[in-house]
């Protein structure tokens, strides 16, 4: 460890803790609901739009924004750049909740959830799927994820993790490999599902390049979800800013985004269907603010000077997390025609249950640093 | 490649009998794919029943109805059906013997004696077993008697016919005379002839041809199941083979015979077909030859399950067959499925609250990160 962690402690029952609990519990009322009377009951869903938010929001975007850890420990293990390792914690909690709540709410989307570990049993798998690689990928992930933050539990309760903690020190580096390569497998396979979806997906957004723009910006994402993260923790819970580290994580974000808009946009052009964005209808308009999303982030961070400035990053990482997100959705609902006739809006209860997972990923956050030795410790300003 | 030019007395025989030698090429071909062989395998099986060596055959009826001779008297290619009564040497069938009493009964037990081990004895009917099989003679000999000797000294056993498989009718309550299936005979006996049941109420003649023709190709009996049966008939549910199967999935019934659903072909598991249950392959091979629908289910009849042990002639006709695997869902997916729900009031008015929330939040946090920096700045 170059640093240490520490956990920062104070108290839990704080006001947003408690607001966050009450639509996460305002959540799993509408959940009930949903098991008792099924997924009509609480969704807009139907058969020609079998996936809302719960999958675009929670899965697709969802596991974009917390592949902070996957991001993170690209720069950190396999660039070894060693100066980073502050933000591998952190990083590592937020794809944890993320994920693990990708995986639940996924749990609510199918419709015959009590099959959710057939993708596992290898006589129901079908290789040639992408939706099994996806399945397996993110399972396998999860399980890695948990592995890679048990040191955490391990320094708070030492004892009682004394048995584990020798051997997995040992193996451990087996699963930080696992977790650099599995991110890599599934982020771009999000992406290959839609292509799938053909000429269902409008021609703004469908392309073979899906997954490695789908790749692309979840690690631009993750830069960004890291930049935010780490200047809304030194407001909130008061510590200090860690904003050199943060503006040089921003060029990594911004080269990345340079890499996809030549991706993103010469693929258009080459396809020729770039004028479809200004022919005035929605999806033209969705595409238009989606690219000048990740635009805007050079004109915020273009100097030096700029890119020190705690609220040139924090506009910078917003942007660029919209500018995934949108993308994100873009390419799963707004995008996505599946002829005429069909729409579709989320519902209250289904954007309510969506809510109640980010509070709970809310709520485990503050929890989490609070107790367990995740944010570095606090070093004189 | 064999050559009906090399078996010059069939040849002539065949031809004779109107049949060229291309139809026999696609009838030996025809046998290949209802066993389930590559077609290939034509070649072999021509060649097979062109052979003038071939084992001969001893049929003995016994407690039934007659109804499987017939059923292989009237397959649709009557010549083709002589053809292979002739060429699988047919040497007693009482039905067909052209000779009759003392004359047909010295010609049985000489053929048995001469192709002692070699013959293929073929059963009709159960065997009644009750009072020492009194029920039942051939010749002054009880039909107990008479399979136990025969079967003993056959190559194989071919039990056709439900009667001869399980007991069929005769062995419907109280079943009187005790008819046992052929099986149960050799069994209670300690016979260890090889048995292949043909059960169905007649059987398709083309599953017992087959099944003969298999055994003069390949010198050995063909895949059975655990209850006898050849697999490549009965390995199959009739239920997943039907062509009204899409109804049951749909939840469409006949209820009475005659209603509308009966009328409209809608499928007939309510009033008690077996199908579901029974394997065989009806549904696939038909009867007669003379194209779709003529088979019972494709005629509006439930099917009665005589190929499955304890169903035909046990189960009361219109009682609902058991369903192996699939079981007709309660509720049914509606013809127009709704296209979806556009926004509602409460949706809109959560994601503006949300978004207003989150712009709010953002220069909140604008604000405060400039004022710590300040703050930090003045600091140093």
């Amino acid at each position: 460890m170059i640093d240490e962690s520490k956990p920062i402690g104070g108290k839990i029952l704080t006001k947003p803790f408690m607001f966050f609990s009450a639509i996460a519990a305002i959540a799993a009322i509408l959940l009930i609901k949903r098991f008792i009377f099924g997924i009509g009951a609480v969704t807009n869903l139907s058969d020609g739009y079998p996936w809302g938010i719960w999958i675009a929001y929670d899965v697709v975007v969802g596991t974009g924004l917390t592949c902070g850890g996957y991001a993170i420990s690209l720069i950190v293990y396999v660039l070894n750049k060693g100066e980073y390792h502050p933000l591998i914690r952190p990083a590592v909690m937020a794809s944890l909740f993320g994920y693990t709540l990708a995986g639940v709410s996924i749990f609510f989307d199918v419709g015959r959830y009590w099959q959710a570990y057939n993708p596992v049993l290898p006589k129901y798998a079908q290789v040639n799927s992408v939706m099994l690689e996806v399945a397996l990928c993110v399972m396998a992930y999860i399980a890695v994820l948990w592995i890679e933050f048990t040191p955490v539990f391990a320094e708070k309760w030492t004892d009682k993790f004394r048995i584990v903690s020798r051997p997995l020190n040992k193996v451990l580096f087996v699963f930080i490999a696992l977790g650099v390569l599995l991110p890599t497998m599934h982020q771009s396979s999000l992406g290959t599902l839609m292509v799938i979806a053909g000429k269902k997906l409008s021609p703004l957004w469908q392309t073979a390049y899906i997954p490695l723009l789908f790749l692309i910006s979840a690690i631009t994402m993750a830069y960004a979800v890291v930049i935010f993260e780490s200047l809304i923790s030194a407001i909130a819970l008061k510590r200090e800013m860690e904003t050199p580290m943060l503006s040089k994580l921003s060029l990594y974000m911004v080269g990345l985004t340079v890499v996809y808009l030549i991706v993103r946009l010469g693929d258009i052009l080459l396809r020729g269907k770039l004028l479809l964005a200004f022919n005035g209808d929605f999806k033209g308009f969705m595409f238009i603010v989606e690219n000048l999303l990740f635009i805007l982030p050079f004109f915020l961070l273009s100097s030096p000077s700029k890119r020190n400035n705690p609220k040139m990053l924090f506009y910078a990482a917003i942007s660029m997390l919209l500018a995934g997100g949108l993308y994100r959705f873009d390419t799963f609902l707004i995008g996505f025609d599946p002829g005429p006739g069909w729409q579709y809006f989320p519902a209250f209860s289904e954007i309510m249950i969506t809510l109640g997972l980010i509070s709970i990923e809310i709520v485990g956050y503050m929890i989490f640093v609070k107790k367990l030795p995740v944010l570095p410790a606090v070093r004189p300003a | 490649m064999s050559d009906l030019k090399d078996y010059p007395d069939i040849a002539d025989g065949i031809e004779k009998k109107g049949i060229s030698r291309r139809d026999f090429m696609k009838f030996c071909t025809g046998v290949a794919v209802t066993l389930g062989l590559p077609f290939g395998m034509g070649t072999q099986i021509a060649e097979a029943v062109l052979n003038p060596k071939r084992p001969p055959v001893i049929w003995l009826a016994a407690q039934a109805c007659t109804g499987c001779t017939e059923a292989l008297l009237r397959s649709n290619h009557p010549t083709l059906e002589h053809l292979i009564l002739d060429l699988i040497s047919l040497e007693y069938h009482e039905t067909l013997n052209a000779g009759s009493g003392k004359q047909a009964e010295d010609w049985l037990r000489k053929t048995i004696k001469e192709n002692k081990g070699k013959y293929i004895l073929v059963v009709d009917g159960s065997i009644p077993v009750k009072d020492g099989g009194i029920y039942g003679k051939i010749g002054g000999k009880t039909m107990l008697s008479l399979c136990e000797d025969m079967s003993s000294q056959a190559a194989a056993v071919i039990a056709i016919g439900s009667c001869a498989s399980w007991g069929g009718m005769p062995s419907a309550d109280p079943n009187p005379t005790g008819a046992t299936p052929v099986y149960q005979v050799l069994q209670n006996k300690g016979i260890k002839t090889p048995v292949i049941n043909i059960p169905t109420c007649p059987p398709n003649p083309y599953n017992f041809l087959s099944t003969v023709l298999y055994y003069l190709t390949f010198k050995k009996l063909p895949e059975l199941d655990d209850k006898l049966r050849p697999k490549f008939a009965f390995s199959r549910l009739i239920h997943d083979n039907c062509e009204r199967r899409p109804h049951f999935d749909a939840g469409r019934f006949a209820v009475q015979f005659g209603d509308e659903g009966h009328r409209k072909g809608y499928c007939l598991y309510k009033l008690g077909c077996k199908g579901p249950e029974t394997h065989n392959n009806c549904p696939t091979l038909l009867f007669n030859d003379v194209g779709s629908g003529a088979w019972p289910v494709g005629t509006g009849h439930p099917c009665f399950g005589c190929s499955e042990k304890g169903v035909g002639f046990t189960v009361p006709l219109h009682t609902p067959a058991k369903l192996k695997d699939i079981t007709p869902p309660v509720n049914f997916p509606g013809i127009a499925e709704k296209r979806g729900k556009g926004v509602t009031v409460a949706a809109a008015a959560v994601v503006a609250g949300l978004a207003g929330a989150a712009i709010g939040a953002g220069v909140a946090t604008s604000k405060k990160l400039d004022k710590k920096k300040t703050g930090s700045e003045s600091k140093e």
